[in-house]
Protein backbone atom coordinates (compact mmCIF):
# COMPACT_ATOMS: atom_id res chain seq x y z
CA UNK A 1 0.00 0.00 0.00
CA UNK A 2 1.40 3.47 -1.07
CA UNK A 3 1.17 6.52 0.79
CA UNK A 4 -1.65 8.02 -1.89
CA UNK A 5 -4.06 4.52 -0.97
CA UNK A 6 -3.92 5.57 2.80
CA UNK A 7 -4.75 8.98 2.08
CA UNK A 8 -7.86 7.78 -0.45
CA UNK A 9 -8.61 5.38 2.32
CA UNK A 10 -8.24 8.12 5.31
CA UNK A 11 -10.38 10.46 3.53
CA UNK A 12 -13.13 7.57 3.21
CA UNK A 13 -13.16 6.57 6.91
CA UNK A 14 -13.40 10.52 7.72
CA UNK A 15 -16.03 10.80 5.73
CA UNK A 16 -17.92 7.69 6.68
CA UNK A 17 -16.49 8.59 10.68
CA UNK A 18 -18.33 11.63 10.30
CA UNK A 19 -21.98 10.14 9.90
CA UNK A 20 -21.27 7.57 12.86
CA UNK A 21 -20.21 10.16 14.93
CA UNK A 22 -23.76 11.69 14.37
CA UNK A 23 -25.65 8.69 15.37
CA UNK A 24 -22.72 7.58 18.32
CA UNK A 25 -23.87 10.92 19.86
CA UNK A 26 -27.64 10.69 19.31
CA UNK A 27 -27.35 7.05 20.79
CA UNK A 28 -24.95 8.25 23.90
CA UNK A 29 -27.22 11.49 24.59
CA UNK A 30 -30.82 8.93 24.26
CA UNK A 31 -29.06 6.70 26.52
CA UNK A 32 -28.16 9.29 29.55
CA UNK A 33 -31.63 11.00 29.31
CA UNK A 34 -33.68 8.20 28.89
CA UNK A 35 -31.59 5.36 29.93
CA UNK A 36 -32.66 3.40 26.17
CA UNK A 37 -30.24 1.69 24.01
CA UNK A 38 -31.65 2.94 20.88
CA UNK A 39 -31.58 0.72 18.21
CA UNK A 40 -33.88 2.27 15.72
CA UNK A 41 -31.41 5.07 15.28
CA UNK A 42 -30.41 3.60 12.33
CA UNK A 43 -33.96 3.70 10.74
CA UNK A 44 -34.09 7.45 10.71
CA UNK A 45 -31.14 7.03 8.86
CA UNK A 46 -32.34 4.49 6.29
CA UNK A 47 -35.58 6.36 6.33
CA UNK A 48 -35.03 9.93 5.54
CA UNK A 49 -32.65 8.83 3.09
CA UNK A 50 -35.19 6.50 0.79
CA UNK A 51 -38.43 9.06 1.70
CA UNK A 52 -35.76 11.17 -0.21
CA UNK A 53 -34.94 9.08 -2.84
CA UNK A 54 -39.52 8.64 -3.17
CA UNK A 55 -39.22 12.76 -3.43
CA UNK A 56 -36.44 12.54 -6.34
CA UNK A 57 -38.78 9.54 -8.32
CA UNK A 58 -41.76 11.63 -7.93
CA UNK A 59 -43.07 8.69 -5.79
CA UNK A 60 -45.41 9.15 -3.31
CA UNK A 61 -43.51 8.76 0.24
CA UNK A 62 -45.06 6.08 2.85
CA UNK A 63 -43.58 7.55 5.45
CA UNK A 64 -46.60 10.08 5.57
CA UNK A 65 -48.66 6.98 6.35
CA UNK A 66 -46.26 6.25 9.29
CA UNK A 67 -46.58 10.10 10.37
CA UNK A 68 -50.56 8.99 10.18
CA UNK A 69 -50.27 6.32 12.13
CA UNK A 70 -47.89 7.00 14.78
CA UNK A 71 -49.83 10.63 15.10
CA UNK A 72 -52.88 8.85 15.43
CA UNK A 73 -51.54 6.67 17.94
CA UNK A 74 -50.29 9.17 20.58
CA UNK A 75 -53.97 10.78 20.33
CA UNK A 76 -55.41 7.39 21.20
CA UNK A 77 -53.23 7.09 24.35
CA UNK A 78 -53.57 11.11 24.96
CA UNK A 79 -57.38 10.89 25.00
CA UNK A 80 -56.86 7.75 27.55
CA UNK A 81 -54.74 9.44 29.86
CA UNK A 82 -56.80 12.84 29.26
CA UNK A 83 -60.35 11.05 30.51
CA UNK A 84 -58.44 8.50 33.42
CA UNK A 85 -56.30 12.19 34.57
CA UNK A 86 -59.18 14.89 34.16
CA UNK A 87 -56.09 17.30 32.55
CA UNK A 88 -57.04 19.14 29.74
CA UNK A 89 -54.46 21.73 29.60
CA UNK A 90 -52.46 20.28 26.53
CA UNK A 91 -55.22 19.30 24.49
CA UNK A 92 -54.93 21.47 21.58
CA UNK A 93 -51.35 20.88 21.39
CA UNK A 94 -51.92 17.15 21.42
CA UNK A 95 -54.56 17.66 18.62
CA UNK A 96 -52.34 20.38 16.72
CA UNK A 97 -48.98 18.04 16.55
CA UNK A 98 -50.41 14.60 16.12
CA UNK A 99 -53.72 15.35 14.05
CA UNK A 100 -53.27 18.65 12.19
CA UNK A 101 -49.76 18.30 11.29
CA UNK A 102 -49.36 15.00 9.98
CA UNK A 103 -52.80 15.76 7.88
CA UNK A 104 -50.87 19.16 6.73
CA UNK A 105 -48.03 16.41 5.66
CA UNK A 106 -50.45 14.55 4.23
CA UNK A 107 -51.60 17.23 1.33
CA UNK A 108 -48.44 18.53 1.19
CA UNK A 109 -47.31 15.81 -0.08
CA UNK A 110 -50.26 14.41 -2.45
CA UNK A 111 -50.69 18.01 -3.80
CA UNK A 112 -47.32 18.99 -4.22
CA UNK A 113 -44.83 17.49 -7.38
CA UNK A 114 -41.78 17.34 -5.44
CA UNK A 115 -39.31 16.54 -8.72
CA UNK A 116 -39.98 20.11 -9.21
CA UNK A 117 -39.69 21.64 -5.29
CA UNK A 118 -35.69 21.27 -5.69
CA UNK A 119 -33.76 19.45 -3.66
CA UNK A 120 -33.23 22.07 -0.61
CA UNK A 121 -37.26 21.81 -0.73
CA UNK A 122 -37.26 17.66 -1.21
CA UNK A 123 -34.76 17.67 2.12
CA UNK A 124 -36.97 19.99 3.88
CA UNK A 125 -39.61 17.91 3.45
CA UNK A 126 -38.09 14.86 4.46
CA UNK A 127 -37.09 16.41 7.69
CA UNK A 128 -41.06 17.68 8.62
CA UNK A 129 -41.88 13.83 7.88
CA UNK A 130 -38.80 12.23 9.78
CA UNK A 131 -37.87 14.60 12.91
CA UNK A 132 -41.62 14.03 14.24
CA UNK A 133 -41.61 10.15 14.48
CA UNK A 134 -38.71 10.50 17.28
CA UNK A 135 -41.72 12.07 19.86
CA UNK A 136 -44.12 10.51 18.58
CA UNK A 137 -42.16 6.92 18.74
CA UNK A 138 -41.15 7.61 22.53
CA UNK A 139 -45.03 8.68 23.70
CA UNK A 140 -46.20 5.57 22.12
CA UNK A 141 -43.42 3.09 23.04
CA UNK A 142 -41.21 4.16 25.96
CA UNK A 143 -42.99 7.06 28.01
CA UNK A 144 -45.85 4.36 29.07
CA UNK A 145 -42.61 2.22 30.71
CA UNK A 146 -40.21 4.75 31.19
CA UNK A 147 -39.24 3.81 34.54
CA UNK A 148 -38.71 0.16 34.07
CA UNK A 149 -35.35 -0.96 33.71
CA UNK A 150 -32.51 -0.43 31.32
CA UNK A 151 -32.87 -4.05 30.10
CA UNK A 152 -36.58 -4.06 29.60
CA UNK A 153 -36.44 -0.59 27.50
CA UNK A 154 -33.45 -2.09 25.52
CA UNK A 155 -35.79 -5.29 24.44
CA UNK A 156 -38.62 -2.73 23.25
CA UNK A 157 -35.89 -0.45 21.48
CA UNK A 158 -35.14 -4.08 19.78
CA UNK A 159 -38.99 -4.62 18.68
CA UNK A 160 -39.41 -1.14 17.00
CA UNK A 161 -36.30 -1.22 15.45
CA UNK A 162 -37.62 -5.07 13.86
CA UNK A 163 -41.31 -3.10 13.15
CA UNK A 164 -40.10 -0.41 11.60
CA UNK A 165 -37.70 -2.38 8.97
CA UNK A 166 -41.08 -4.64 8.55
CA UNK A 167 -42.21 -1.15 7.75
CA UNK A 168 -39.41 0.24 5.63
CA UNK A 169 -39.72 -2.87 3.35
CA UNK A 170 -43.68 -2.37 2.91
CA UNK A 171 -43.39 1.99 2.50
CA UNK A 172 -39.83 1.76 0.11
CA UNK A 173 -39.54 -1.34 -1.35
CA UNK A 174 -36.67 -3.87 -1.74
CA UNK A 175 -34.70 -1.99 -3.93
CA UNK A 176 -31.68 0.18 -3.01
CA UNK A 177 -31.35 3.97 -3.65
CA UNK A 178 -29.14 6.75 -3.91
CA UNK A 179 -30.12 10.52 -3.63
CA UNK A 180 -28.70 13.60 -5.71
CA UNK A 181 -25.61 14.66 -4.33
CA UNK A 182 -25.87 18.40 -2.90
CA UNK A 183 -22.51 19.23 -4.56
CA UNK A 184 -21.72 17.58 -8.16
CA UNK A 185 -18.15 19.49 -8.34
CA UNK A 186 -14.79 17.03 -7.53
CA UNK A 187 -11.67 18.36 -6.27
CA UNK A 188 -8.24 17.43 -6.49
CA UNK A 189 -5.51 18.02 -4.27
CA UNK A 190 -2.37 15.92 -4.86
CA UNK A 191 -3.31 12.42 -5.15
CA UNK A 192 -6.80 12.81 -3.85
CA UNK A 193 -10.44 13.49 -5.56
CA UNK A 194 -12.23 15.47 -3.21
CA UNK A 195 -16.23 14.71 -3.59
CA UNK A 196 -18.25 17.93 -2.86
CA UNK A 197 -20.13 15.89 -1.53
CA UNK A 198 -17.79 14.39 0.52
CA UNK A 199 -16.93 17.90 1.98
CA UNK A 200 -20.78 17.93 2.64
CA UNK A 201 -20.75 15.41 4.97
CA UNK A 202 -18.03 16.71 6.94
CA UNK A 203 -19.05 20.32 7.05
CA UNK A 204 -22.34 19.39 8.15
CA UNK A 205 -21.04 16.75 10.89
CA UNK A 206 -19.66 19.61 12.04
CA UNK A 207 -21.72 22.32 11.99
CA UNK A 208 -24.51 20.26 13.58
CA UNK A 209 -21.94 19.32 16.45
CA UNK A 210 -21.44 22.64 17.24
CA UNK A 211 -25.05 23.63 17.12
CA UNK A 212 -25.50 20.14 19.97
CA UNK A 213 -22.59 22.19 21.66
CA UNK A 214 -24.63 25.52 21.75
CA UNK A 215 -27.57 23.92 22.13
CA UNK A 216 -26.15 22.02 25.72
CA UNK A 217 -24.23 24.64 27.24
CA UNK A 218 -26.27 27.60 26.42
CA UNK A 219 -29.93 27.37 26.42
CA UNK A 220 -32.03 26.12 28.95
CA UNK A 221 -34.17 23.03 27.10
CA UNK A 222 -30.34 21.88 26.36
CA UNK A 223 -29.15 22.40 30.26
CA UNK A 224 -32.65 20.23 31.35
CA UNK A 225 -31.91 17.42 29.18
CA UNK A 226 -28.06 17.43 30.75
CA UNK A 227 -29.87 17.95 34.08
CA UNK A 228 -32.24 14.80 33.41
CA UNK A 229 -29.58 12.88 32.65
CA UNK A 230 -27.71 13.43 35.86
CA UNK A 231 -30.15 13.58 38.34
CA UNK A 232 -33.57 12.45 37.41
CA UNK A 233 -34.65 12.88 40.49
CA UNK A 234 -33.73 16.81 41.05
CA UNK A 235 -34.44 17.35 37.69
CA UNK A 236 -38.56 16.41 38.59
CA UNK A 237 -38.46 18.53 41.51
CA UNK A 238 -37.28 21.54 39.27
CA UNK A 239 -40.54 20.73 37.27
CA UNK A 240 -38.37 18.78 33.89
CA UNK A 241 -41.17 16.06 33.43
CA UNK A 242 -38.77 13.11 32.56
CA UNK A 243 -41.41 12.78 29.69
CA UNK A 244 -40.69 16.19 28.15
CA UNK A 245 -37.13 15.21 28.45
CA UNK A 246 -37.70 12.11 26.62
CA UNK A 247 -39.85 13.79 23.69
CA UNK A 248 -37.27 16.21 22.99
CA UNK A 249 -34.48 14.01 23.39
CA UNK A 250 -36.12 11.69 20.45
CA UNK A 251 -36.98 14.52 18.67
CA UNK A 252 -33.01 15.39 18.92
CA UNK A 253 -32.43 11.74 17.82
CA UNK A 254 -34.05 11.70 15.08
CA UNK A 255 -33.37 15.20 13.65
CA UNK A 256 -29.37 13.70 13.99
CA UNK A 257 -30.65 10.90 12.27
CA UNK A 258 -32.13 12.45 9.31
CA UNK A 259 -29.24 14.40 8.69
CA UNK A 260 -27.30 11.92 8.51
CA UNK A 261 -29.54 9.80 6.04
CA UNK A 262 -29.39 12.83 3.78
CA UNK A 263 -25.84 13.40 4.14
CA UNK A 264 -24.64 9.49 3.29
CA UNK A 265 -27.80 8.61 0.98
CA UNK A 266 -25.53 10.34 -2.03
CA UNK A 267 -22.70 8.34 -1.23
CA UNK A 268 -23.52 5.19 0.03
CA UNK A 269 -26.94 2.91 -1.82
CA UNK A 270 -29.57 2.87 1.28
CA UNK A 271 -31.93 -0.14 1.53
CA UNK A 272 -34.96 -0.52 4.01
CA UNK A 273 -32.67 -2.37 6.41
CA UNK A 274 -29.21 -0.32 5.56
CA UNK A 275 -30.20 1.64 8.87
CA UNK A 276 -29.54 -1.21 11.03
CA UNK A 277 -25.72 -1.78 10.34
CA UNK A 278 -24.88 2.04 10.05
CA UNK A 279 -26.71 2.66 13.73
CA UNK A 280 -24.87 -0.41 15.04
CA UNK A 281 -21.24 1.14 13.93
CA UNK A 282 -22.51 4.44 15.53
CA UNK A 283 -23.38 2.32 18.81
CA UNK A 284 -19.47 0.27 18.58
CA UNK A 285 -18.66 3.99 18.40
CA UNK A 286 -20.94 4.78 21.47
CA UNK A 287 -19.50 1.99 23.58
CA UNK A 288 -16.06 3.67 23.43
CA UNK A 289 -17.31 6.44 24.97
CA UNK A 290 -19.50 4.16 28.29
CA UNK A 291 -22.66 5.41 26.88
CA UNK A 292 -21.91 8.27 28.50
CA UNK A 293 -18.99 10.75 26.95
CA UNK A 294 -19.54 12.19 24.27
CA UNK A 295 -15.92 13.11 23.05
CA UNK A 296 -14.82 9.93 23.62
CA UNK A 297 -18.07 8.61 21.49
CA UNK A 298 -16.83 10.88 18.95
CA UNK A 299 -12.92 9.34 18.75
CA UNK A 300 -14.71 6.10 18.71
CA UNK A 301 -16.84 7.09 15.43
CA UNK A 302 -14.13 8.41 13.75
CA UNK A 303 -11.84 5.09 14.81
CA UNK A 304 -14.96 2.89 13.71
CA UNK A 305 -14.40 4.93 10.12
CA UNK A 306 -11.02 4.50 9.63
CA UNK A 307 -10.83 1.12 10.66
CA UNK A 308 -13.85 0.22 8.34
CA UNK A 309 -12.39 1.70 5.30
CA UNK A 310 -8.45 0.35 5.92
CA UNK A 311 -10.14 -3.22 6.50
CA UNK A 312 -12.28 -2.94 3.53
CA UNK A 313 -8.95 -2.18 1.88
CA UNK A 314 -6.97 -5.53 2.71
CA UNK A 315 -10.02 -7.98 3.64
CA UNK A 316 -13.12 -6.51 2.39
CA UNK A 317 -14.76 -9.91 2.89
CA UNK A 318 -13.93 -9.12 6.55
CA UNK A 319 -14.69 -5.50 7.02
CA UNK A 320 -17.90 -5.65 9.18
CA UNK A 321 -16.50 -8.46 11.08
CA UNK A 322 -13.23 -6.79 12.31
CA UNK A 323 -15.55 -3.15 13.13
CA UNK A 324 -17.67 -5.08 15.26
CA UNK A 325 -14.86 -7.05 16.86
CA UNK A 326 -13.48 -3.78 17.81
CA UNK A 327 -16.27 -4.12 20.89
CA UNK A 328 -14.43 -6.65 22.35
CA UNK A 329 -10.88 -5.48 23.36
CA UNK A 330 -13.22 -2.27 24.19
CA UNK A 331 -15.58 -4.04 26.76
CA UNK A 332 -12.76 -5.33 28.04
CA UNK A 333 -10.61 -2.45 28.64
CA UNK A 334 -13.65 -0.67 30.08
CA UNK A 335 -14.77 -3.38 32.37
CA UNK A 336 -10.84 -3.40 33.71
CA UNK A 337 -11.20 0.65 34.10
CA UNK A 338 -14.51 1.23 35.31
CA UNK A 339 -15.68 0.40 39.02
CA UNK A 340 -18.64 -1.08 40.08
CA UNK A 341 -20.79 2.10 41.12
CA UNK A 342 -23.92 2.16 43.27
CA UNK A 343 -27.47 2.34 41.63
CA UNK A 344 -28.55 4.84 44.04
CA UNK A 345 -25.69 7.13 44.25
CA UNK A 346 -26.03 10.92 45.32
CA UNK B 1 -63.72 30.28 55.58
CA UNK B 2 -62.82 33.23 53.13
CA UNK B 3 -59.59 33.38 50.65
CA UNK B 4 -57.72 35.70 52.80
CA UNK B 5 -57.29 33.04 55.88
CA UNK B 6 -57.53 29.82 53.91
CA UNK B 7 -54.11 28.07 54.55
CA UNK B 8 -52.09 27.81 51.34
CA UNK B 9 -51.44 24.23 52.28
CA UNK B 10 -53.67 21.65 54.06
CA UNK B 11 -53.80 17.87 53.84
CA UNK B 12 -56.13 16.00 55.88
CA UNK B 13 -56.09 12.11 56.25
CA UNK B 14 -52.80 11.46 54.38
CA UNK B 15 -51.90 7.84 54.13
CA UNK B 16 -48.80 6.30 52.74
CA UNK B 17 -47.98 2.43 52.68
CA UNK B 18 -44.45 0.66 51.45
CA UNK B 19 -46.10 -2.66 50.93
CA UNK B 20 -48.18 -3.69 53.81
CA UNK B 21 -46.26 -1.21 56.10
CA UNK B 22 -48.03 1.99 56.97
CA UNK B 23 -45.48 4.51 56.91
CA UNK B 24 -48.00 7.44 57.71
CA UNK B 25 -50.95 7.40 59.13
CA UNK B 26 -53.80 9.86 59.06
CA UNK B 27 -51.56 12.33 59.06
CA UNK B 28 -52.55 16.19 59.18
CA UNK B 29 -50.97 19.26 58.56
CA UNK B 30 -51.89 23.30 57.93
CA UNK B 31 -49.51 25.83 56.77
CA UNK B 32 -50.84 29.39 56.70
CA UNK B 33 -49.60 32.21 54.25
CA UNK B 34 -46.28 33.62 55.12
CA UNK B 35 -46.14 30.85 58.04
CA UNK B 36 -43.00 28.69 59.22
CA UNK B 37 -44.42 25.78 60.13
CA UNK B 38 -42.16 22.74 61.07
CA UNK B 39 -42.48 18.45 61.75
CA UNK B 40 -40.48 17.19 64.54
CA UNK B 41 -40.15 13.97 65.01
CA UNK B 42 -37.21 11.04 65.58
CA UNK B 43 -35.78 9.29 63.09
CA UNK B 44 -38.22 6.99 60.23
CA UNK B 45 -41.49 8.64 62.32
CA UNK B 46 -42.25 9.26 58.47
CA UNK B 47 -41.29 13.26 58.03
CA UNK B 48 -39.58 12.55 54.70
CA UNK B 49 -42.38 10.50 53.72
CA UNK B 50 -44.61 13.41 54.68
CA UNK B 51 -43.15 15.80 52.36
CA UNK B 52 -42.46 13.40 49.41
CA UNK B 53 -46.32 12.57 49.35
CA UNK B 54 -47.08 16.50 49.28
CA UNK B 55 -45.31 16.68 46.84
CA UNK B 56 -46.43 13.92 44.80
CA UNK B 57 -43.15 12.15 44.73
CA UNK B 58 -45.05 9.05 46.46
CA UNK B 59 -48.42 7.74 45.84
CA UNK B 60 -50.79 8.43 48.64
CA UNK B 61 -54.52 8.65 49.78
CA UNK B 62 -55.94 11.36 51.62
CA UNK B 63 -56.66 14.65 50.96
CA UNK B 64 -54.20 17.63 50.28
CA UNK B 65 -55.31 21.06 48.79
CA UNK B 66 -52.86 23.39 47.80
CA UNK B 67 -54.18 26.80 47.51
CA UNK B 68 -57.94 26.02 47.50
CA UNK B 69 -57.11 23.83 45.00
CA UNK B 70 -57.56 20.08 45.84
CA UNK B 71 -55.02 17.70 44.30
CA UNK B 72 -56.60 14.42 44.18
CA UNK B 73 -53.21 13.04 42.46
CA UNK B 74 -50.65 15.35 43.43
CA UNK B 75 -47.99 15.63 39.96
CA UNK B 76 -44.65 17.07 40.98
CA UNK B 77 -44.11 18.55 37.56
CA UNK B 78 -47.35 19.94 38.15
CA UNK B 79 -47.14 21.75 41.81
CA UNK B 80 -44.31 23.23 40.73
CA UNK B 81 -45.96 25.23 38.25
CA UNK B 82 -48.09 25.65 41.07
CA UNK B 83 -45.65 27.32 43.28
CA UNK B 84 -44.45 24.25 45.82
CA UNK B 85 -41.11 23.35 45.58
CA UNK B 86 -39.10 20.94 47.69
CA UNK B 87 -35.82 20.59 49.03
CA UNK B 88 -35.23 17.20 49.57
CA UNK B 89 -32.80 15.75 52.05
CA UNK B 90 -30.45 14.49 49.19
CA UNK B 91 -29.88 18.13 47.91
CA UNK B 92 -30.23 16.15 44.45
CA UNK B 93 -28.10 19.05 42.72
CA UNK B 94 -27.19 18.30 39.34
CA UNK B 95 -23.52 17.88 40.60
CA UNK B 96 -21.46 18.03 37.09
CA UNK B 97 -23.33 21.42 36.38
CA UNK B 98 -22.20 24.44 37.00
CA UNK B 99 -23.76 25.86 40.52
CA UNK B 100 -25.02 29.00 37.71
CA UNK B 101 -26.46 26.17 35.59
CA UNK B 102 -28.52 24.64 38.55
CA UNK B 103 -29.50 27.68 39.91
CA UNK B 104 -30.95 28.58 36.04
CA UNK B 105 -32.76 25.06 36.03
CA UNK B 106 -34.46 26.32 39.39
CA UNK B 107 -36.23 28.60 37.00
CA UNK B 108 -37.20 26.57 33.93
CA UNK B 109 -41.28 25.69 34.82
CA UNK B 110 -41.12 29.90 35.28
CA UNK B 111 -39.41 29.65 31.55
CA UNK B 112 -41.32 27.68 29.84
CA UNK B 113 -44.47 29.54 30.82
CA UNK B 114 -43.10 32.86 29.20
CA UNK B 115 -41.50 34.48 32.11
CA UNK B 116 -38.18 35.38 31.02
CA UNK B 117 -37.06 37.20 34.21
CA UNK B 118 -34.66 34.72 35.99
CA UNK B 119 -31.72 37.02 35.30
CA UNK B 120 -33.02 39.22 37.92
CA UNK B 121 -34.26 36.22 40.03
CA UNK B 122 -30.39 35.12 39.89
CA UNK B 123 -29.39 38.14 41.14
CA UNK B 124 -31.64 37.87 44.39
CA UNK B 125 -30.51 34.38 44.90
CA UNK B 126 -26.80 35.92 44.62
CA UNK B 127 -27.76 38.75 46.94
CA UNK B 128 -29.11 36.01 49.31
CA UNK B 129 -26.19 33.08 49.12
CA UNK B 130 -23.08 35.88 48.55
CA UNK B 131 -20.97 32.45 48.05
CA UNK B 132 -22.56 30.91 45.61
CA UNK B 133 -21.62 33.97 43.15
CA UNK B 134 -18.50 33.35 44.46
CA UNK B 135 -18.82 29.95 42.99
CA UNK B 136 -21.03 30.52 40.24
CA UNK B 137 -18.53 28.68 37.49
CA UNK B 138 -17.85 26.18 40.03
CA UNK B 139 -19.04 22.13 39.17
CA UNK B 140 -21.82 21.69 42.42
CA UNK B 141 -20.80 18.41 43.30
CA UNK B 142 -17.67 20.11 44.37
CA UNK B 143 -19.08 22.37 46.67
CA UNK B 144 -18.88 21.82 50.32
CA UNK B 145 -22.13 20.44 52.46
CA UNK B 146 -23.18 24.41 53.44
CA UNK B 147 -22.63 25.53 49.83
CA UNK B 148 -24.61 22.63 48.86
CA UNK B 149 -27.68 23.00 50.94
CA UNK B 150 -27.58 27.30 50.27
CA UNK B 151 -27.48 26.14 46.36
CA UNK B 152 -30.54 23.64 47.00
CA UNK B 153 -32.01 26.22 48.42
CA UNK B 154 -31.20 29.10 45.95
CA UNK B 155 -32.23 26.85 43.47
CA UNK B 156 -35.74 26.38 44.81
CA UNK B 157 -36.24 29.74 45.10
CA UNK B 158 -35.25 30.57 41.41
CA UNK B 159 -39.07 28.89 41.12
CA UNK B 160 -39.69 32.10 43.27
CA UNK B 161 -41.79 29.13 45.04
CA UNK B 162 -44.58 30.13 47.22
CA UNK B 163 -44.55 26.74 49.68
CA UNK B 164 -41.04 25.86 50.34
CA UNK B 165 -40.59 22.64 51.93
CA UNK B 166 -37.22 21.97 53.65
CA UNK B 167 -36.35 18.38 54.53
CA UNK B 168 -33.79 18.37 57.19
CA UNK B 169 -31.67 21.48 55.94
CA UNK B 170 -29.34 21.16 59.01
CA UNK B 171 -28.37 17.91 58.79
CA UNK B 172 -24.42 17.03 58.26
CA UNK B 173 -23.76 20.43 58.30
CA UNK B 174 -21.61 22.26 61.58
CA UNK B 175 -23.35 24.33 64.08
CA UNK B 176 -22.04 27.89 62.39
CA UNK B 177 -23.62 26.87 58.64
CA UNK B 178 -26.53 25.47 60.84
CA UNK B 179 -27.36 29.06 62.21
CA UNK B 180 -26.65 30.22 59.08
CA UNK B 181 -29.12 28.52 57.41
CA UNK B 182 -32.02 29.08 60.24
CA UNK B 183 -31.07 32.86 60.27
CA UNK B 184 -31.79 32.23 55.83
CA UNK B 185 -34.87 30.81 56.56
CA UNK B 186 -36.51 33.44 59.19
CA UNK B 187 -35.68 35.91 56.31
CA UNK B 188 -37.26 34.18 53.77
CA UNK B 189 -40.37 34.07 55.81
CA UNK B 190 -40.30 38.37 55.24
CA UNK B 191 -40.49 37.91 51.46
CA UNK B 192 -44.40 35.99 51.61
CA UNK B 193 -42.69 32.45 51.39
CA UNK B 194 -44.31 29.89 53.57
CA UNK B 195 -42.08 27.15 55.04
CA UNK B 196 -42.83 23.80 55.66
CA UNK B 197 -39.74 22.55 57.53
CA UNK B 198 -38.97 19.03 58.53
CA UNK B 199 -36.45 18.73 60.87
CA UNK B 200 -35.02 16.34 63.85
CA UNK B 201 -32.70 19.45 65.41
CA UNK B 202 -36.27 20.25 66.91
CA UNK B 203 -34.56 23.13 69.61
CA UNK B 204 -33.97 25.17 66.03
CA UNK B 205 -37.03 24.36 64.22
CA UNK B 206 -39.25 25.51 67.01
CA UNK B 207 -37.10 28.45 67.55
CA UNK B 208 -37.65 29.97 64.10
CA UNK B 209 -41.02 28.54 63.89
CA UNK B 210 -44.69 29.69 64.33
CA UNK B 211 -46.26 26.30 64.49
CA UNK B 212 -45.50 23.02 64.76
CA UNK B 213 -46.04 19.31 64.29
CA UNK B 214 -44.83 16.38 66.30
CA UNK B 215 -44.52 13.29 64.20
CA UNK B 216 -44.05 10.12 65.82
CA UNK B 217 -44.46 6.25 64.19
CA UNK B 218 -46.15 7.70 61.19
CA UNK B 219 -49.14 9.65 62.97
CA UNK B 220 -48.96 13.27 64.88
CA UNK B 221 -49.22 13.20 68.34
CA UNK B 222 -49.19 16.95 69.18
CA UNK B 223 -49.27 20.19 67.50
CA UNK B 224 -49.38 23.68 68.83
CA UNK B 225 -47.78 27.24 68.10
CA UNK B 226 -44.14 26.61 67.91
CA UNK B 227 -43.24 28.55 71.83
CA UNK B 228 -45.97 26.31 73.40
CA UNK B 229 -44.43 23.02 71.72
CA UNK B 230 -41.07 24.56 72.80
CA UNK B 231 -42.17 24.57 76.75
CA UNK B 232 -44.01 21.20 76.27
CA UNK B 233 -42.91 19.26 79.01
CA UNK B 234 -43.10 15.82 76.43
CA UNK B 235 -41.36 17.90 73.84
CA UNK B 236 -38.58 18.77 76.42
CA UNK B 237 -38.39 15.19 77.66
CA UNK B 238 -38.07 13.19 74.19
CA UNK B 239 -36.52 16.10 71.96
CA UNK B 240 -35.08 18.80 73.31
CA UNK B 241 -33.68 17.17 76.59
CA UNK B 242 -29.97 17.47 76.74
CA UNK B 243 -27.01 15.70 75.97
CA UNK B 244 -29.50 13.35 74.13
CA UNK B 245 -27.76 13.02 70.83
CA UNK B 246 -30.29 11.62 68.35
CA UNK B 247 -28.82 9.23 65.91
CA UNK B 248 -28.19 10.52 62.37
CA UNK B 249 -28.57 8.01 60.44
CA UNK B 250 -31.14 8.46 57.16
CA UNK B 251 -34.66 8.02 57.99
Amino acid sequence: MDSSIALILTQDGIVNGAVYVLLALALVLVFTVTRIIFIPQGEFVAFAALTLAMLENGRFPGTVWLVLAAGLAVCVMEAGALVARHDWRYRLQVLGWNLAYPLVLWALAATIDWREAGQWGRIAFTLALIVPLGPMMFRVFFQPIAAAPVLVLLIVAVAVHVALVGLGLWMFGAEGYRTLPLWDENFLVGPLRIPGQAIWVVGASLALIVLLAQFFSRTIYGKALRATAVNRNGARLMGISPNLAGRLTLMLSAAIGAVSGILVSPITTIYYDTGFLIGLKGFVAAIIGGLAAYPAAAAGALLVGLLESFSSFWASAYKEVIVFTLIIPVLFWRSLRTHHVEEEEE
Amino acid sequence: MNADTRPLLEVRGLCVSYGKVEALHQAGIEVGAGQIVTVIGPNGAGKTTLLSAVMGLLPSRGEIVFDGEPQPRPDVEYLVTRGMALVPEKRELFGEMSVEDNLVLGAFQRYRRGERDYRDTLEEVYALFPRLKERRAQAAGTLSGGERQMLAVGRALMGKPRLLMLDEPSLGLAPLIVREIFRIIASLRERGVSILLVEQNARAALQVADYGYVLEMGEITMHGPAHELATDPRVIEAYLGLGKHQERLAP
